[in-house]
């Protein structure tokens, strides 16, 4: 009751009881050892004397590493600017979930007891539908930076994600292409045995339907398939505009290689899968010309995402990848939301992540839906010359 | 016509996995189940070639030969030999390379991580010819020559040399063929790795045709080896390429003419139809065994 009233007071800036609480206050909950997690003040002039437990769980060993690692690095770069600025500390603890959903349950765990005010991650979503429902729970709040499945925010009212889903970055892809390319009919493959790949398709399938764009024919495969001559050749024969994808990057690969192979050149409209620099490094020519929706512009001129790249490029010699500027976002966010309320309580980030509306980021101007779900501009990308650029 | 040629393509695909499959399974009488993890490690051995010895292809391709050969071996020596004198030698041969494929998977995993990877852009010339319309790479032509060329060989070698009518022996009557003085261990040895050098072979053509390498790779084309080596007949290496041509025409004129959906069910329900027709495969002869 007592931390309640302090958070209260700090927003209201009643001096009066501001006295009575700005220091000793153990913070509620016995969450914490440090110092309190209630300050005083409200926005950049908000200071909070002990250091905010953040954990993280990534996946920075094992078959999605290559994702924690580009996410281990701008939460880092985030965290050492945010150290610059004064009044709010941050002691982020990152630890590896080793791309395993049972190794993520037992690090949430850890941080549910040992005090986190709020846990990001984990990297994939498969760990996030496992893990998070621990933190919801515990009534610890969680802020996934990558997971794009469907249903992960559904876990319970302290589950947000900065990651924009699928579902709503197909919508903006097809209606980008259909304005860019003319499309009036075309032909949809997806893998229909797993359940990312299949809920792309609806995606697609409600998009083309809005944008009016009809579709030839719907052919489908399995996620093991490689060798897809034969419906490639099936798909040509409906003379599409152009071919969109449902599938994940193992298909991916093979398929756009052998579309072009077969002569087809019309564009290939990919789901997230597609979003992958292992497109370009290993079909090569073959994926100039392929469109994919992305939650991140790499190209944007915003002054977020300008000294995002600034920042990176001196503090590791590499590109950011979205990952990376989602991770970067992510904290980013998260000391938004500290700010807003002055407390780093459990309770108070998590109402105060919901009420994130139109603040200035890396991804552009991002608010938290009322499904804890992002909401920013999503950039519909194209190969070109080996590389995503932007299509317009 | 350009379904057509897929359906020869694929079909040829399957022929030359089955063509090493059916050696070791259709004469020797023993089932190899780690056929399929050598088809995938080979993949990824040739890559490593490829990609880090900066050899050439054409260069690696025998060295994968060899490579396979000495799995081949391996195999024999690990998994069929230490059980031949059990009565259930058959069954307990196939467990235990089933085991041997689970720890080769296992060490490619540990070596490449679960990644698919692939030969670099450029290592194979992508040279397209245009037949009758339809579109066809350098890779599919290889393929189908080898597979045909493996074929005819493999036969010559079966029936006419020394070393296939050893096999044969082997096959028909182990102790009687040792008593005629064949090398009954050697023999097998050779044709394990035999086998399995063209199982390697075929993984590496098939990586470079599908642009993808995966740990699973051999495992998705392991069944449809199987009911390749049926339907052609058990130990026919001609049956062999048939029935792989045979399945992979079913299967793109499946995607033709009803739906991709049914693939599966119209290429092994027409397999199905041959067998109930032919319990004996296509080109199998009937096994009379006397008393």
């Amino acid at each position: 009751m007592r931390t309640k009233l302090c958070t209260v007071a700090a927003a209201g800036a009643a001096a009066l009881l501001l006295a009575s609480c700005g220091s000793g206050d153990s913070g509620g909950g016995g969450s914490d050892a440090s110092g309190g997690l209630t300050g005083e003040g409200s926005g950049e002039s908000c200071t909070i004397e002990g250091a905010v437990p953040i954990g993280a769980v990534l996946s920075l060993t094992g078959a999605a590493a290559s994702y924690g690692e580009s996410q281990q690095r701008g939460l880092e770069l985030a965290a050492a600017e945010l150290a610059e600025t004064d009044g709010v500390t941050y002691d982020l603890t990152i630890e590896d979930d080793q791309t395993d959903p049972r190794q993520a349950i037992t690090l949430f765990d850890e941080f549910v007891n040992d005090g986190a005010s709020l846990i990001i991650g984990p990297t994939l979503s498969n760990a996030a539908v496992q893990a998070d429902p621990i933190a919801q729970d515990a009534g610890v709040p969680v802020l996934g930076i990558s997971n794009t499945a469907a249903g992960v925010t559904e876990i319970g009212d302290y589950v947000f994600r900065d990651s924009l889903t699928e579902q709503a970055v197909i919508p903006q892809t097809i209606a980008k292409a259909t304005e860019e390319f003319g499309l009036q009919d075309v032909v949809v493959m997806y893998s229909n045995d797993d359940a990312f790949t299949e809920s792309g398709y609806e995606a697609f399938a409600a998009a083309l339907e809005d944008e009016g764009v009809e579709v030839s024919e719907t052919i489908t495969f399995s996620k093991s398939d490689t060798d897809f001559r034969a419906l490639l050749t099936q798909a040509q024969e409906s003379d599409p505009d152009a071919i969109v994808v449902s599938a994940l990057i193992e298909a991916a690969v093979p398929l756009v290689t052998q579309a072009r192979e077969l002569g087809i050149d019309v564009p290939i409209i990919g789901g997230n899968g597609f979003n992958n620099p292992r497109l370009m490094a290993d079909a090569g020519e073959a994926a100039e010309g392929v469109v994919v929706g992305a939650a991140w512009n790499s190209s944007s001129d915003n002054p977020e995402n300008q000294a995002f790249l600034e920042a990176y490029e001196a503090e590791y010699d590499a590109q950011p990848d979205q990952f990376a500027a989602q991770a970067y976002t992510g904290l980013k966010l998260v000391d938004q939301a500290v700010r807003a309320g002055c407390s780093a309580e459990r309770d108070a980030i998590q109402q105060a992540l919901g009420e994130i509306e139109d603040v200035p980021t890396v991804l552009g101007e991002f608010s938290i839906d009322e499904n804890r779900d992002a909401d920013h501009p999503a950039v519909v990308q194209v190969v070109e010359n080996g590389a995503f650029a932007v299509l317009e | 016509m350009q379904q057509l040629l897929n359906g020869i393509f694929i079909g040829s695909i399957y022929a030359l996995f089955a063509i090493g499959f059916t050696l070791v399974f259709g004469i020797l009488d023993r089932l190899n189940l780690a056929h399929p993890a050598v088809f995938a490690a080979s993949a990824f051995v040739g890559i490593e070639l490829v990609e880090r010895g900066g050899l050439s292809l054409w260069a690696a391709l025998p060295l994968v030969f060899v490579v396979g050969g000495v799995l081949g071996l391996l195999i024999e020596r690990l998994a069929f030999r230490p059980l031949k004198g059990r009565a259930d030698a058959h069954f307990a041969g196939l467990i235990s390379s089933i085991a041997l494929a689970g720890m080769l998977i296992a060490l490619l995993q540990w070596r490449y991580g679960p990644d698919t990877r692939r030969f670099p852009p450029g290592s194979f010339p992508d040279t397209r010819f245009e037949v009758f319309g339809a579109q066809v790479t350098l890779v599919q032509v290889v393929i189908l020559a080898v597979s045909l060329a493996l074929m005819v060989g493999l036969t010559y070698m079966v029936t006419r040399t020394r070393l296939g009518r050893g096999m044969r022996a082997v096959a028909e009557n182990p102790t009687a063929a040792r008593v005629l003085g064949v090398d009954v261990d050697r023999v097998t040895a050779v044709t394990f790795a035999i086998s399995s050098a063209l199982g390697a072979v075929a993984g590496v053509l098939f990586a470079i045709n599908v642009n993808t390498a995966q740990l699973g790779m051999g495992a998705a084309i392991e069944l449809k080896g199987l009911a390749v080596i049926i339907v052609g007949g058990m130990g026919s290496l001609p049956g062999a390429l048939i029935g792989g041509l045979l399945l992979g025409l079913a299967e793109v004129f499946a995607v033709q003419y009803i739906g991709s959906s049914w693939i599966d069910v119209i290429a092994f329900g027409l397999l199905f139809v041959i067998l109930l027709l032919r319990p004996q495969g296509l080109l199998g002869a009937r096994k009379v065994r006397e008393v």
